[in-house]
């Protein structure tokens, strides 16, 4: 298979995993991680360095989960990169589960950073970012985040201050779904002209459908090979519930509806679409 | 106008960076930017971080020693708290300063979730603790303790003097685990090299005195007050012992339990912070929890209240914690 076929897979495998654990719990941010699987596909499968038998190893790729309730996505990528075992996505959201329902650094291997509390993956990524450089790491800082975070100061301040200290380690990605908690992010507190914003705040700065595979990994391969030394944000624009048909269409909402027996249905669907995956020996 | 009034001098408001000395006393100057600098010489892990105020919190000379050490992060105290925190996690032990109403009441959040969620080395030292400008509530931190004291696994420090401050900055930085400080800049006071045998321990409360009457437990500046109190009251034949606890989290209970059990004094806890939610409160909660019951029991704090603007020795007279306000209390309360 080719590269961008590998990682098709890849995320068709971290849908996958995501579905499986919202069937676990009955709920779950599945319309966020169906979105997110093609940039964390590349991410943990194609961009970072991580090993994955030692997850908290110095020369690794930090990956910090702003958004914390992405944790569903983040869990099922990192079981693709064999960072959680796979038997462990089951315990998913119960009690004693080191895959709580928000990503929580003190639980789970690879989860860089207690999320959640909106708008502070960006600043903390700045520190890392700082650390690294005065330990002379060459380590990259990802920090995932949702538009919904375009909303806090917080994360301007670190925008300004990222630009002002050179950060050229640090990669910041965007969520750009469009749904906020109150409704379309349009309507709760409009943030565009995006580009333009984060370009005026001194960072290198693309934009491009997140749910197109091979455009996600070209992005991912110019911010980290980028000459300039300037912190680097990729604003995707993605699909909620991406993958599966009739959660893509479904009425929009931060926390897209899933019934019982949709679960199921669900993963059908996602299978169909990867027909040559029977034959390879379709993940259980 | 009587003439009483108009002779007397006017007094204006203080400069924000003034010391809060008196007159005549011993001090000495920017006691933490001094230790910190001291300690950093063989602590390469140390790092300087400040929101804007380098020079008011006497961290400029950390920056001017180890520039490259320092970080500016501009005035934005979330992003000062939480990058001191990515920091932490990369090993580095931050030292992160501003005031401390913009540190708690701006960045609670951020020192809530990003610091002591999970227990990272970052220590947090703030300037204008309580009434020690005459700003107003935008620059007095009268509740500071009173938020940091809800943060699970925070260590709150709050020293009296010069030497409290440089004894406290290489203990804390030795202590694995975030430490909220109220720190002093600047002309700082110097008094507990008086008291024998007396150094800063974390953890610990420490008598500096004993007398029969009255107990003052206290801390930070007040415990300064306490010993001039207890000289005033002294020239009433009223014997005054000061217990002095620079460590508010976690409390020193024994050092607590001990000076008040059997003794039937009255206890008065002087704090320069709102009587909600410190010092007095938590002196009052291990009292009642161990029914160790003293002969009275007085807070002699701040108001619950939006305090004025105006010249520092005005207010304290004011608000009760000046040593002639604070002796006139307890004199009450007799």
């Amino acid at each position: 298979m080719s590269e961008i076929s590998t990682l098709e897979h890849r995320a068709y495998r971290i849908r996958r995993f995501a579905l499986r654990m919202g069937e676990v719990q009955g709920q779950g941010y599945i319309g966020q991680a169906l979105g997110w699987a093609d940039v964390l596909a590349v991410a943990y499968c194609h961009a970072m360095k991580l090993n994955p038998d030692s997850p908290e190893w110095e020369g690794r790729d930090r990956f910090l989960l702003s958004h914390g309730h992405y944790a569903i996505a983040h869990y099922a990528a990192l079981i693709e990169a064999g960072v959680i075992p796979e038997s462990e996505l089951e315990t998913y959201g119960s009690d004693d589960s080191r895959l709580p329902m928000s990503g929580m650094a003190t639980y789970t291997p690879g989860m860089e950073i207690s999320g959640g509390s909106l708008g502070q993956g960006l600043p903390i990524a700045v520190g890392m970012a700082l650390a690294l450089k005065h330990k002379k790491n060459p380590a990259f800082v990802y920090n995932s985040m949702s538009d919904g975070e375009l909303d806090e100061g917080s994360t301007w301040e670190a925008a300004m201050s990222a630009a002002h200290h050179s950060l050229d380690n640090l990669i910041c990605l965007v969520d750009i779904n469009k749904q906020q908690a109150d409704g379309p992010s349009p309507k709760v507190l409009g943030f565009e002209p995006l580009h333009d914003k984060w370009a005026a705040f001194g960072w290198h700065v693309q934009r491009l459908d997140g749910n197109d595979l091979p455009a996600v990994l070209k992005a991912f391969d110019v911010a980290r090979s980028l000459g300039d030394a300037k912190p680097r944000v990729i604003l995707f624009d993605t699909l909620m519930g991406k993958g599966v048909p009739f959660l893509e269409t479904r009425e929009k909402n931060h926390f897209i509806r899933v019934d019982p027996p949709e679960w199921q249905q669900a993963l059908a669907v996602l299978d169909q679409s990867r027909p040559y995956m029977q034959l390879e020996g379709a993940p259980t | 106008m009587n003439t009483a009034t108009a002779k007397k001098p006017r007094l204006t408001t203080s400069a924000m960076i003034a010391s809060i000395a008196t007159e005549g006393q011993r001090v000495k100057a920017a006691p933490f930017g001094k230790a910190l600098v001291e300690l950093a010489a063989n602590r390469p892990e140390i790092v300087g971080l400040t929101a804007d105020l380098a020079k008011y919190t006497d961290l400029h000379l950390f920056a001017q020693a180890y520039p490259e050490r320092f970080y500016q992060m501009g005035m934005a105290e979330q992003l000062l708290m939480a990058s001191a925190g990515g920091m932490a996690k990369e090993g580095l032990i931050p030292f992160a300063t501003t005031y401390a109403v913009f540190g708690t009441r701006r960045a609670y959040d951020f020192i809530h979730q990003v610091i002591a969620e999970e227990n990272l080395n970052v220590k947090i030292c703030c300037a204008l603790p309580g009434l020690t400008t005459g700003y107003g509530p935008s620059h007095q931190a009268t509740e500071d303790i009173a938020m940091m004291r809800g943060v699970p696994g925070l260590t709150i420090i709050d020293p009296c003097d010069a030497l409290d401050l440089e004894q406290a900055v290489p203990q804390i930085a030795a202590h694995n685990g975030p430490v909220y400080m109220r720190l002093l800049r600047g002309q700082v006071p110097l008094v507990l090299d008086e008291v024998p045998g007396y150094s800063f321990e974390l953890g610990k409360a420490k008598l500096l005195r004993d007398g029969a009457d009255v107990l003052i437990i206290s801390s930070g500046i007040m415990t300064m007050r306490a010993l001039e109190v207890a000289q005033v009251l002294g020239a009433d034949n009223i014997d005054v012992a000061v217990l002095h606890s620079p460590t508010i989290k976690p409390l020193d209970e024994a050092a607590i339990l001990e000076a008040v059990r059997y003794k039937n004094r009255l206890v008065v806890v002087a704090e320069n912070h709102s009587v909600i939610g410190g010092l007095g409160e938590a002196v009052a909660s291990t009292l009642l929890r161990q029914r160790v019951q003293p002969a009275g029991f007085q807070l002699a704090g701040l108001p619950d209240a939006f305090l004025d603007a105006g010249a520092l020795p005005t207010l304290h007279d004011r608000y009760g914690i000046s040593r002639e306000a604070l002796a006139a209390r307890i004199k009450g309360w007799l």
